[in-house]
């Protein structure tokens, strides 16, 4: 009888133990998977013409330069509006108001605006921008990309400067340094590494972001560096030469989608290994 | 004592520029609080900003098609009628179909991480897996056109359809020719890129509950199954909860992605192969190409019901985390 029943435990037990290790492969599996066939589709288009030739028109050839500069000037530009902001308001958190009301609201704000759906946000930004200018503009598209960076920083700033031990600042203090010395020169030092890898998750984030760009920073066949005009960018020409029915477009596509996988794996890895190095030394 | 008293005094001979410097000090200080708070007020404000700008593009559809908006299934830009049932009814389908999958296959990965893996794999295989939240959603997107809509056109919707063809009730869910697009199609996608999310949230609560409550379980002779169903699981329920609405979020919002495989139609079909649309796909693939205010603004509303449903459940998430946080903390 009894052993009966832990016969029928162990058994439950190695069923379920079967699932965990199915689930993992399973969802491993899928990262494998996305990246081969990403590999397979988009190594062959892989060429320097790709680097430095215009997006070309149906059925000729051509590459992508115009829409990796474009995505870079509005990454950059994103990344330049919003960390200054992130970094300030996370201070705010951390070191001011640490146990204020404020506080406590913005934070609670701010993890649901890290995950909002970011085509909310691109239809805020044609509402305040694009339509009242009456053009689609690079400008408005970093805007856009800059209030998804936001939250990011904000979090991941506060995080680490929550992190930093209080004797540091208590020490700071007592030679006679102002809040504000204290805060730069003392706190933000200690939390360096961690507030670096907030950046360039941010910078991950965007780089792929395509949603939020469809009508503010909409797309360009050309070369611009206008910003007050419609920009190329990598996700939004992936996004148009993906549905198309041209073969040559669909090709340059996997390539595009390739380029920004790599790149965004690559800037997560190395946030990753950043924030690692740092928390256990 | 006296040299320092001296000191003092000397100083306090030479106090302008001292007092100046200090002054100067106090001002920069003040100055650094009020910009880092008005950083702060400005997070609260873009939030803010959204919410009323959505409102007002909103006003028009909204005055002019009242609470049937919300009801009804029509979506003619010819006639200008407009109604967000079917966007609605795709956006909730598709993350159902998300969160059915995405959830057990976390827990079972939270699970595999923190009691069966062995502790060198622990790492590497916990970013591996929340390097898929990393890869950007375009990705999907074109994966899931190119590579998995014709995989599963071949292989699982012919299987679905044909066994459930005679059983009543599961014969219209899974009816009509495989397209290889459709809700289905976009809901396993989802699946794939909530479940980084949900296993990460997952293994941090399990990882918080205390070992001395998995060691008692052990010492009474649990197993590893017995201690995940019946310590673990109810100690973090809380945080998985959380953890699953904070997937849900995202499912709901997605937008690429989706909008790649659902196929685009105005419709709500009883079969989950069938294509339909989102409300976050209906914006991606209509905004730019939107004639009349009536049409902008339609496409406006089912971006503010997509902002509050999502808010509605974000908020949840977070308020259940937080409160998982103060009991670990007390």
């Amino acid at each position: 009888m009894t052993v009966e029943l832990y016969s029928v435990r162990r058994r439950r037990n190695r069923i379920a133990t079967g699932f965990a290790l199915a689930a993992t492969t399973f969802g491993l599996g899928w990262l494998v998977v996305i990246l081969i066939s990403l590999l397979w589709n988009g190594v062959s288009g892989l060429s320097t013409r790709v680097f430095t030739q215009m997006t070309p028109p149906p059925g000729s050839d051509g590459g992508l330069l115009n829409p990796i500069v474009g995505s870079l000037i509005l990454t950059s530009l994103a990344v330049l509006m919003g960390t200054p902001i992130g970094i300030l308001a996370g201070t705010y958190m951390a070191e001011y108001g640490r146990h204020s009301r404020l506080t406590t609201v913005v934070r609670f704000i701010n993890d649901i605006l890290l995950s909002a759906p970011s085509i909310v946000v691109g239809l805020f930004v044609y509402e305040v921008m694009v339509a009242p200018l009456g053009h689609f503009s690079a400008i408005a598209g970093a805007v856009a990309l800059a209030i998804i960076v936001v939250p990011v920083v904000v979090r991941t700033t506060e995080d680490m400067l929550l992190l930093v031990p209080n004797q540091l600042r208590e020490a700071a203090a007592a030679l006679g340094m102002p809040r504000a010395v204290v805060v730069t020169k003392v706190a933000y030092r200690a939390a360096r590494a961690g507030m670096i890898t907030g950046v360039l998750l941010a910078v991950a984030r965007v780089s792929g972001e395509t949603a939020p760009l469809l009508f503010t920073a909409l797309n360009n066949q050309f070369w611009s560096l206008n910003l007050n005009a419609p920009m190329a960018s990598l996700p939004a020409v992936i996004f148009q030469f993906a549905l198309s029915p041209y073969q040559d477009w669909q090709k340059l596509a996997w390539t595009g989608a390739l380029i920004i996988t790599l790149s965004v794996l690559a800037l997560s890895i190395i946030a990753r290994a950043l924030a690692a190095s740092r928390t256990s030394p | 004592m006296a040299e320092v008293a001296w000191q003092g005094e000397r100083m306090g001979a030479a106090s302008l520029p001292r007092r100046r410097a200090l002054h100067r000090l106090r001002l920069g200080d003040g100055v650094f609080r009020v910009v880092t708070r008005a950083a702060a007020i400005m997070v609260l404000a873009v939030l803010a900003g959204v919410i009323a700008a959505l409102i007002v593009g909103a006003l028009p559809a909204l005055r002019t098609f009242g609470v049937g908006f919300l009801v009804t299934d029509r979506w003619n830009p010819v006639t200008q009628k407009f109604g967000a049932i079917a966007p609605i009814y795709g956006t909730l389908v598709t993350s159902a179909i998300a969160m059915l999958i995405a959830v057990p296959v976390g827990l079972l990965i939270a699970m595999f991480l923190t009691e069966l893996c062995p502790p060198m794999l622990r790492r590497p295989i916990g970013v591996a897996i929340e390097l898929l939240a990393g890869i950007p959603s375009i990705i999907y997107g074109i994966w899931g056109l190119f590579v998995f809509a014709p995989f599963l056109q071949r292989t699982l919707q012919p299987a679905l359809i044909d066994t459930f063809r005679h059983v009543p009730g599961l014969s219209s869910l899974f009816a009509g020719p495989p397209y290889g697009i459709g809700m289905l199609t976009a809901g396993l996608i989802l699946a794939v890129m909530v479940l980084p999310f949900i296993t990460s949230i997952s293994r941090d609560v399990f990882d918080a509950v205390p070992a001395v409550l998995k060691e008692a379980a052990y010492g009474l002779g649990c197993t590893t199954w017995e201690v995940t169903r019946y310590v673990v699981l109810p100690f973090a329920r809380v945080g998985v909860v959380g953890g699953t609405m904070l997937g849900l979020g995202r499912a709901l919002g997605e937008t690429m992605a989706v909008t790649f495989v659902i196929g685009n139609a105005h419709r709500v079909s009883s079969s989950i192969l069938a294509p339909g649309t989102t409300i976050s796909a209906t914006i991606a693939n209509e905004f730019t190409e939107a004639i009349g205010d009536l049409y902008t603004s339609s496409l406006i509303a089912l971006g503010l019901i997509l902002f509050v449903i999502t808010f509605l459940v974000l908020a949840a998430a977070r308020y259940m985390l937080l409160r998982l946080e103060r009991r670990l903390g007390a």
